[in-house]
């Protein structure tokens, strides 16, 4: 009998995850057959010939390579800016007295929660204004913008749960202000801050409405507006298309295989908290 | 200072849309004030309605079923044991992934002659085969489900989370007192996840009401409006029909419908910061 339901657990699992891998690993394989080979026999059908010259077609035809370059300009900065400031606005409301700081703390929590779509016009009105419209500037101030409150608060609730004692033995022993926040918090925060930043680096990475909303020129676009625009580019070319969709996952799967542990708490994070 | 930035960037253009929503604007001249004459507009569109009407039907199968998909997931995979760690992987891979990137997957899987046309006509039931994106009825929901392939994933993993923080002897009590796997579900779990059941519930109810991403890449809410939903309604009115009063009313609507989930989340988070 447990022999039976262990069985059946396996397979029930095996079939459902190939339910998830299956359709990735289809578009992987597609994206090493050849153009003939899919008219055809149809992107239904097994492969029945191997290249990697759609990768060179996507990586420069296509413009991949400078996609890429673009999302890592905006990603890493507004990941790094991001955080930085989440973490000093988080350490200052978490240990000083600062009055109505419970109001500004939720206030910052709830301006994440507002839907993009308020923001969308004003924000494109603003970037224009200050002539940030269509500059990566634009999009890592936006991304900045918004992101803060989020990383506020599970920062704060972070900070706030570590013992005042530390802090005053740091005081005793001389330290200023800013010598305690580089010097002691920074350093304990950094499980939540690795967290954060895997969970931030992937959000940012693969975020496209703030990019087709304040970017306009096609050599500005990140990864994932600029998939959509190969996807007008080679309309039946479907083993470039998919080879570009491959290029755009890496990066993020990169950063997940390798961040993982702290990626999957920091969704948990927000649950528990 | 950080308080500063999110103000630029989030608080003051958040007030900029209220009056935006107010006016008539074409983005180049300034904007005239025309009062609630928008909003008039709004009740009598109809493509406004039909977006209005998918975002329901969004909340209620996308949201419905990622939760309760994640839920069964999330039980079925809570004890460690061989494999496991291989299966949560699985149904968490999509994550990772942008929606683009998602979108792009699944089309290859409705094109024409794709691997669902294959698959329908391997057990025979070739006269379901119809242009899966193309086809008004369909159109929503052939989106609906890659949204829902990533989506379990996530949900899986906070409930994963919720359900290691139960002290397994409320279990081990409640099996002393006679108590079945279903009662014990029904009595001890489901009234020990109260704190992230409200998270996942407000975290589906935004998530729903943001979703864009995976609509415009698959159908930019095409054919006919048929998969239309509030939120690209609101970005093509913007920036593709140029009548910028008029999107920013759709997006006062999306806020409204955003704004109970949200009020409810800070009033918990508020007690919490005060307990």
């Amino acid at each position: 009998m447990n022999k039976l339901r262990t069985g059946a657990f396996h397979t029930g699992m095996i079939l459902l995850s190939l339910l998830w891998l299956g359709p990735v690993l289809w578009v992987v394989v597609m994206s090493t057959r050849s153009f003939d080979d899919i008219a055809a026999h149809g992107v239904g059908s097994l492969p029945r010939s191997f290249t990697l010259d759609t990768y060179r077609q996507a990586w420069t035809d296509g413009g991949e390579l400078r996609a890429l370059i673009n999302s890592m300009l905006v990603t890493v900065p507004s990941v790094l800016l991001s955080l930085g400031l989440a973490a000093m606005a988080a350490f200052a409301l978490s240990r000083f007295r600062i009055p109505g700081r419970r109001t500004i703390l939720l206030l910052m929590l709830a301006g994440n929660l507002l839907p993009p779509q308020i923001l969308l016009i004003p924000v494109a009105k603003f970037s224009e204004l200050t002539g940030l419209y269509d500059t990566l500037w634009a999009l890592i101030a936006v991304q900045v913008g918004f992101g803060l409150g989020f990383y506020t608060f599970v920062l704060h609730g972070f900070m706030r749960d570590l013992p005042g004692e530390i802090q005053e033995a740091a005081t005793i022993d001389g330290a200023g202000t800013a010598q305690i926040f580089t010097r002691v918090m920074l350093p304990l925060t950094r499980p939540a801050l690795a967290a954060l930043g895997a969970l931030s680096f992937t959000w940012i990475f693969n975020d496209l409405l703030w990019a087709i909303t304040v970017l306009r020129t096609d050599d500005n676009m990140p990864v994932t507006p600029a998939l959509l625009a190969l996807q007008g580019q080679f309309v039946s070319s479907w083993n470039v298309i998919a080879a570009g969709t491959v290029i755009a996952a890496v990066p993020t799967v990169a950063v997940f295989l390798r961040f993982q542990r702290h990626f999957v708490s920091g969704l948990a994070l927000g649950a528990v908290k | 200072m950080p308080f500063l930035v999110e103000s630029i960037w989030v608080f003051w253009p958040a007030l900029q849309g209220f009056w935006f929503s107010l006016t008539r604007w074409d983005g180049m001249s300034a904007p005239s004030f025309v009062g609630a004459d928008n909003y008039v507009e709004l009740a009598g569109d109809a493509t406004f309605r039909g977006a209005l009407l998918n975002t329901v039907i969004w909340l209620v199968l996308f949201g419905g079923l990622s939760v309760l998909g994640g839920f069964g997931m999330a039980l079925v995979l809570l004890k460690e044991r061989r494999g496991v760690g291989f299966y949560r992987a699985a149904l968490f891979t999509p994550v990772v992934f942008s929606l683009v990137v998602t979108a792009l997957v699944w089309r290859v899987f409705y094109q024409p002659d794709g691997i669902a046309d294959t698959l329908l006509r391997a057990v025979g039931l070739e006269h379901l085969i119809r242009p899966w994106l193309a086809d008004p009825q369909t159109a929503l929901y052939a989106v609906i489900l890659p949204a829902l392939w990533r989506q379990i994933g996530y949900v899986m993993v906070l409930f994963l989370a919720g359900l290691k923080a139960i002290d397994p002897a409320l279990h081990e009590a409640a099996r002393m007192d006679g108590a079945n796997s279903w009662q014990r579900l029904r009595h001890v779990t489901i009234p020990q996840l109260k704190g992230v059941n409200a998270v996942v519930l407000s975290v589906i109810v935004i998530d729903s009401l943001r979703s864009f991403d995976i609509v415009w890449s698959m159908t930019r809410g095409g054919p006919y409006h048929s998969s239309e939903l509030l939120s690209t309604y609101m970005y093509s009115t913007a920036f593709q029909s140029l009548r910028l009063g008029y999107a920013s009313a759709i997006a006062v609507v999306i806020f409204v419908l955003a704004l109970a989930v949200i009020l409810g989340y800070l009033v918990r988070a508020f007690r919490e910061e005060a307990s």
